[in-house]
């Protein structure tokens, strides 16, 4: 493997990381701050690309899909908490994983009724639709270079928020200790309010822009489910700086198992799961809400 | 929704009794001992009617009913009746759905299915009942290689029968060396073997197999490899929103102009519309292409769209000709299935004239049929010429006792 085509392979693993990244995010922030399971966590990365087909084909234009795709979320997610999540408020985990089931259910059938079983493909828009040659052979769609930068941008203004802000403290105080936030006057019912929305609308934004990558079809999500718990669970649940470092880790084992280990391809991502688990329970960063 | 299909089937059942009946009483009173067997011919369709491959079990069970349609209702003088299972194409559930057809609801027939690791399951109980099963789509080698049996018959296609030529068509376009990329799964492995019989036959070399984890959709480090190894050609099968993705892929890292890629039919078919310009120019091999134009192809891509306002598809063939092929099999024993040998006989030596062209069957009831080179042109799967002409699957290890 010459140093160039290295390079190529480093390239896909951290274009991968961020993109697992942005997908990951809304199901740390649910499960870091609320403590809440979300296993349809996938199935709103699917009606996020679903809302990018149906947007694209109703009005021929991908930028109106990320505020249709926010908006959607943030609503979404709103109506979840107030109507499901906050019955369940002191519930264990087997009730949120038993309502996201259903969810998942719901949502899948659904798909099914408005959109049936094609696959379907988003164009990607016209300013970003060229590929940089690389080599003779091989060239970097645009579109992916996009999704990156929309991805640090996402990292850099996530922490930003959490570290800096007054918002972030209430969001990290809430986590920390439910009732003595409570008792330090703030409104933890708004901001459980304010978490669910954002966080699934995080993830319904995520499949928006990953649609013209990923296309769009039934079951999308059920992989990007399975690949985000292991990002968490290797970064350290509830903690975004782990999901980070998560991402980056599962992005490198990826690319580079299937250069040098094909035939074990499927089978290093778990595995560098369980060796974290066994050496660092906690996951590789350990934290609060931040 | 199953329950509700069964109700209905169990009423039209009460209603073609009393017909049956009524018929018999006719016939004491008027004497006419032509009336063979009264009684409706029980087909079992076990597809996955729900789920991914929803809509190729609507097109194969309805293009089954589009046949006995034309045929005034009966196949060989017999009317028939319908009994539909969901099989999910859910392996798990598999032995238990075909027990229940052939225990409980006594089927006369079964045409099933899609899923390979479904139809593995239904071969098993089919050649333990001896109940006659006609398979309308999977494609696993070894339902008519080594699991052969007398009762069970494909209108379909082995996994082998459309990636073999893709070798051939390589080497006429002048590649020598070739790379493979699919997902690790039975089909994908089998389709792989079979282009690697045909492209080592001409010549043709191998250099690199990847693998993709199923159903793992992300395929930018496999790429990379391909563009570091720079084979002449590659050989891809994916299929559903895989095939979409991968082609999208495939084009957009810039490897569509330099390495042209090839496959077996299924990259392209009914994906072209997600896939879009992507897709543009790509060669794929099939037993079927959007444009054959032959008399009989055209009388049936018009009934199946008056029917049920679509285009037919490879899928629509597939169910098409398992009723014709039945009607074979009731037309030579005057639709007395009692008489098994005799109408097993016949289906075997059968000679359809189907809408993917003529087709007979081999020594192991698998089709021999023409695999056709189709060529992407603005949206369709278009015919380009013969790739391998009267194809048969060499059967290896079949053993009809």
């Amino acid at each position: 493997m010459s140093t160039f085509f290295f390079f190529v392979q480093l390239l896909n693993a951290i274009q991968y990381a961020l993109i697992l990244y942005l997908v990951a995010s809304g199901l740390t922030l649910l499960l870091g701050i609320m403590g809440v399971i979300n296993l349809a966590h996938g199935a709103f990365y699917m009606v996020g690309a679903y809302i990018a087909f149906a947007v694209v084909q109703q009005f021929g234009n991908f930028w109106l899909t990320l505020p249709a795709g926010i908006l959607i979320g943030l609503a979404l997610g709103a109506l979840i908490e107030k109507f499901l999540l906050s019955r369940l408020e002191g519930a264990d985990h087997l009730s949120q994983v038993l309502l996201s089931f259903g969810l998942i259910l719901l949502i899948n059938e659904g798909q099914r009724l408005i959109f049936g079983n094609d696959p379907h493909g988003v164009e990607v828009p016209k300013i970003l639709a060229a590929s940089i040659p690389l080599s003779n052979t091989l060239s970097y769609p645009v579109y992916r270079l996009f999704v990156c930068a929309v991805g640090i941008v996402f990292i850099i203004a996530i922490g930003l928020i959490m570290a800096k802000s007054r918002i972030g403290m209430m969001l990290r105080a809430s986590a920390e200790n439910r009732d003595m936030a409570r008792a330090m006057g703030i409104d933890v019912k708004f901001v459980y309010l304010g978490v669910t929305a954002v966080g699934i609308a995080c993830t319904v934004l995520a499949g928006v822009i990953a649609a013209p990558l990923a296309s769009v079809y039934p079951g999308m999500g059920d992989q990007v489910l399975i690949q985000s718990f292991v990002v968490i669970v290797l970064g350290g649940i509830g903690s975004l700086s782990g999901a980070l470092v998560g991402s980056l880790l599962l992005g490198l084992v990826d690319a580079f198992g299937k250069q040098f280990f094909p035939n074990y391809a499927a089978f290093l991502v778990y595995a560098a799961m369980i060796a974290v688990l066994i050496v660092r329970p906690q996951g590789l960063v350990r934290s609060r809400g931040t | 929704m199953r329950k509700t299909d069964l109700l209905i089937t169990r009423r039209s059942a009460l209603k073609a009794v009393g017909g049956a009946a009524a018929t018999g009483l006719l016939v004491r009173a008027f004497p006419t001992p032509a009336i063979a067997q009264a009684a409706p011919l029980r087909i079992g369709f076990m597809l996955p009617y729900t789920g991914t491959y929803a809509s190729l079990a609507k097109n194969i069970d309805g293009a089954f009913r589009q046949y006995v349609e034309e045929k005034g209702g009966k196949l060989g003088g017999r009317s028939l009746e319908y009994v539909m299972v969901d099989d999910q194409a859910e392996p798990s559930k598999a032995t238990d759905n075909m027990n229940k057809l052939v225990d409980r609801d006594k089927v006369d027939v079964v045409v099933g299915t899609v899923h390979s690791g479904v139809q593995m399951a239904m071969v098993k109980i089919a050649r333990e009942s001896g109940k006659l099963m006609i398979i309308p789509n999977a494609g696993a080698d070894d339902a008519t290689r080594s699991a052969c049996a007398p009762n069970i018959f494909r209108t379909s296609f082995s996994n082998w029968q459309p990636c073999f030529p893709v070798g051939k068509v390589m080497a006429e376009k002048g590649h020598k060396t070739a790379m493979t990329i699919t997902w690790k799964y039975a089909a994908g492995e089998e389709d792989v073997r079979a282009f690697k019989e045909g492209f080592g036959a001409v010549g043709g070399s191998v250099i690199g197999e990847l693998y993709v984890p199923f159903p793992e959709v992300e395929f930018q480090s496999f790429l990379t490899q391909i563009a570091e190894k720079k084979p002449d050609a590659v050989f891809a099968f994916f299929a559903g929103g895989g095939a979409v993705k991968f082609v999208k892929d495939y084009a957009a890292a810039g490897l569509k102009k330099s390495v042209p890629l090839y496959g077996p039919g299924f990259l392209t078919d009914g994906t072209l519309q997600a896939q879009g310009e992507a897709a543009e120019g790509l060669l794929t091999t099939l037993h079927y292409a959007d444009d054959l134009d032959n008399p009989t192809d055209k009388k049936f891509r018009e009934g199946f769209k008056k029917k049920f306002n679509a285009d037919a598809d490879v899928y629509a063939v597939q169910g098409y000709d398992s009723a014709a092929l039945l009607g074979v099999g009731l037309e030579a024993v005057k639709g007395d299935m009692k008489a098994a040998d005799a109408m097993y006989k016949a289906m075997g030596a059968a000679k359809i004239d189907s809408p993917r062209g003529p087709l007979s069957f081999s020594a192991s009831h698998n089709p021999i049929q023409n695999i056709y080179l189709r060529e992407v042109k603005n949206g369709k799967n278009t015919f380009v010429k013969i790739a391998h002409a009267n194809l048969a699957d060499p059967g290896t290890g079949c053993k009809m006792s």
